[in-house]
């Protein structure tokens, strides 16, 4: 389909919105201000697997999707419980 | 039969579109606002509004039930790790005495 030559490009501007995120681990100031550029990173990669696989009419690109969604849920979670933990919260 | 193929097409492709929009609307949240809890705003919400109308998108151009369910899925696994996730960083910064941004 003619539509999605219009996938390439997208991946495109998607892949440049995660570059220009990449200034944000630069000025942070605190980790988890980088830890937002993992975030941006796995929700964004997503779009862009998806993308690319209608693109390229390739179904397994999807289940590369889905790993990343993983990954990216796991990383953010251990960044939480193991990096920037505190000591025992004085509330909930 | 033509004509609703044809609206589903740009119908897609407007999904897919403004799904980009968000996306990069979300990155400049990230870039320009002042503290970590409105950056963890502009991330979680643009960002995944940007997927779902990106799988929106995709969803309307399945070829199979299977492919647009599994692509539903992959939405709502992101969704549920952004929201578990963006608590945990805001809380964990809370307890650290990061105070959120006041009234100028």
């Amino acid at each position: 389909m003619a539509l999605f030559d219009w996938g390439l490009v997208l991946s495109e501007i998607l892949i440049v919105t995660i570059m220009v995120g990449l200034i944000r681990i630069v000025r942070g100031p605190t980790a988890a201000d980088r830890m937002l550029t993992a975030q941006l990173f796995g929700t964004t990669s997503v779009a862009i697997l998806l993308l690319l696989g209608e693109a390229q009419d390739n179904p397994s690109l999807q289940d590369v999707a889905l790993i990343f969604a993983l990954l990216a849920a796991i990383t953010g979670i251990a960044f939480v419980r193991h990096t920037w933990n505190t000591e025992p919260e004085t509330h909930d | 039969m033509t004509s609703l193929i044809s609206l589903s097409h740009w119908l897609s492709a407007a999904f897919i579109l403004s799904g980009v929009l968000f996306f990069v609307v979300g990155t400049l949240g990230l870039l320009r606002f002042p503290d970590i809890y409105s950056r963890l705003h502009a991330l979680t919400k643009a960002d995944n509004l940007g997927l779902g109308l990106v799988i929106a998108g995709l969803v309307l151009q399945a070829e199979t039930l299977t492919g647009a369910l599994k692509l539903i899925l992959i939405w709502l696994l992101v969704i549920a790790s952004s929201a578990t996730t963006s608590f945990l960083i805001a809380r964990a910064a809370l307890n650290r005495g990061i105070q959120p941004r006041s009234q100028p």
